[in-house]
């Protein structure tokens, strides 16, 4: 039998890792996001007020932290579904038993999920460049006007989710792969010898089966997608007109900026809380569609 | 509809999102071969007219790219390594060793994520000031050195070791760490070679934490370094994407060597128990 002491020694090195560089640092934001710690208490900490719930307050109050939040809602809300369509419908591709290539054909769909954001936010940029970009080039052999696709605040985002679907998409392909090789062969046979069409298969068989992969998949990547950030720091800098500022840019701009901690800090709760929130809210829903008459498990 | 029809259907919309999917990435490759210049141009050119090395020549020689990358690889290779340790460590207590509270521990760490890290990184940049890490290589890799995720992937696969095998050690004498060194660590090769790909991918894409902690150019980490370079060079396409070449490359070659594993482990990690 061996000693809870070795035990403890085993874990010491992670737990103080996480400890003091992780549990420890949340715990003071919490308080930090109830002072005015800026450039003068970082210079001196004698100058560190306690302003209780201050800096949620004068947040809540500012116009650029309500549209930062918009456009952060907006990513999630257009760019979750987006991006989960994307993905199903490359799993259920990838899955047909009339696909060929599949190791093929998954390592590069996949391929994009391991590279750096910077590095193809850099390729993405100068593909959806006004003059000389391809985007707008085959736009312009469509016969469609060319799109100022990171210079106008209206198409700024949709540009951004479109690069963010490209570049994640994969990485749910997988998870559902595994989803879908996993529904026993037997119940589409049963279905097939009813004469169920192969959409009635899907909708009362793999919808079905898929919804515990499915509830995962979408709590793990809308958490993903609320804290945008790289995106628009290399593709836009939150421009044109603020258009992509998100609530992690500000929070950045404002820490790392203008060294206002307090504040950036209580910007990081605020979307803590929210994603914390929206997290909950799935869970619960998704329990709720599967006893609609709200019996027990 | 008759299955040719559908087999050309499924197939064709494979290869066309393979095209989109891969597209930036070749191109990407293309353009890092043109001279200045050459890619603004309409029709946008597919290929070099004359490829040549200059931009990858001009990145090392004067942009200071060569500095950037040695950065790159000593960071993510440091947290790779020291996490790998420190994760192994606490994954095998975690399933193996027996302790009280062990299990509400392993809960409460379980529970840590579902908070974003970027609410830790204000704190964390004034602790790391106070210690004067800020800007140095250290800043970078400590707190990097633990995740959770990385615990409960070995936790996860160490459980599958017999009690039987630790015990017989133990009677003979063995002691704890040369039971996991010896009996253990062999035996999770697998989860090893898994959790170090992540790891160093994770490490070597990241891109917030570095850009606040490094503050000078010298310990710039090639995304910080390229985004930087992006700013100041934003109309010279071609040396941006070489750069972006650099960057991207290494990170590619390894998934695609080891792509067996690094799936595995997504589907490992992706299954919470």
């Amino acid at each position: 039998m061996n000693s809870p002491r070795s035990a403890w020694l085993f874990l010491a090195p992670a737990l103080v890792v996480l400890g003091v560089f992780f549990l420890l640092p949340v715990l003071a934001a919490l308080i930090l996001s109830l002072t005015d710690y800026d450039l003068y208490a970082l210079a001196d900490i004698r100058n560190l007020r306690f302003v209780g719930f201050g800096n949620y307050w004068e947040l809540l109050h500012r116009p650029l932290f309500w549209s930062a939040l918009g456009h952060t809602v907006y990513f999630v809300a257009v760019g979750v579904p987006l991006s989960m369509g994307a993905s199903l419908g490359a799993a259920l591709l990838l899955n047909s038993p009339l696909a060929r290539c599949k190791p093929l054909f998954r390592t590069a769909l996949f391929a994009p999920v391991v590279t750096t954001v910077v590095a193809v936010a850099v390729i993405w940029r100068y593909l959806f460049n006004t003059k000389y970009g391809m985007a707008n080039y085959v736009l312009d052999l469509l016969g469609i006007h060319p799109i100022d696709w990171l210079g106008d605040p209206r198409w700024a985002m949709p540009t951004i989710i479109l690069f963010a679907v490209w570049k994640n998409f994969g990485y749910n392909m997988i998870i559902f792969l595994a989803g879908l090789q996993a529904i026993p062969p037997n119940l589409y046979e049963a279905a097939r010898i009813d004469g169920a069409s192969s959409w009635r298969q899907f909708r009362h068989i793999t919808l079905p089966m898929l919804k515990p992969t499915l509830l995962m998949v979408a709590i793990l990547t809308v958490s993903g997608y609320f804290q945008l950030f790289a995106e628009p720091y290399v593709m836009t800098e939150g421009g044109p007109l603020q258009s992509t500022v998100s609530v992690l840019y500000l929070m950045y701009d404002e820490g790392f900026k203008w060294w206002n901690l307090g504040s950036a800090s209580a910007v990081a709760f605020l979307l803590f809380l929210l994603m914390f929130a929206v997290t909950v809210l799935m869970v619960k829903l998704s329990r709720r569609g599967e006893h609609p008459d709200g019996g027990p498990a | 509809m008759s299955p040719r029809l559908m087999k050309a259907i499924i197939n064709g919309l494979l290869i066309g999102g393979t095209l989109v999917a891969l597209f930036p990435l070749l191109w990407m490759l293309s353009v890092s071969f043109m001279a200045p210049g050459e890619a603004s141009a309409l029709p946008p050119p597919l290929l070099p007219k004359h490829p040549s090395w200059a931009n990858y020549r001009e990145l090392f020689v004067r942009a200071g790219m060569g500095r950037y990358l040695l950065n790159s690889v000593l960071v993510a290779g440091a947290i790779t390594a020291l996490s790998l340790v420190f994760n192994l460590m606490a994954g095998y207590a975690f399933a193996k060793l027996r302790f009280a509270g062990r299990e509400r521990l392993f809960q409460a760490l379980l529970g840590a994520l579902v908070i974003p890290a970027q609410v830790a990184m204000l704190p964390l940049f004034l602790l790391l000031k106070y210690m004067g890490l800020v800007n140095s290589y250290a800043g970078v890799v400590a707190p990097a050195l633990a995740t959770v995720f990385g615990i409960f992937l070995v936790r996860q696969y160490a459980r599958g070791i017999p009690d039987e095998l630790l015990e017989a050690a133990r009677i003979d004498g063995a002691g704890e760490w040369r039971i996991f060194a010896q009996i253990v660590l062999p035996l999770l090769k697998p989860i090893i070679v898994t959790l170090a790909i992540f790891s160093f991918l994770a490490a070597w894409n990241d891109f917030m934490w570095p850009l606040i902690v490094l503050t000078g150019q010298e310990h710039y980490t090639l995304p910080i370094g390229l985004a930087s370079l992006a700013r100041e060079h934003a109309q010279d396409s071609e040396l941006m994407m070489a750069g972006s070449v650099v960057t991207v490359l290494p990170v590619l070659l390894l998934f695609l060597s080891l792509q067996r594993y690094y799936l595995q482990g997504l589907l490992l990690g992706s299954v919470k128990g």
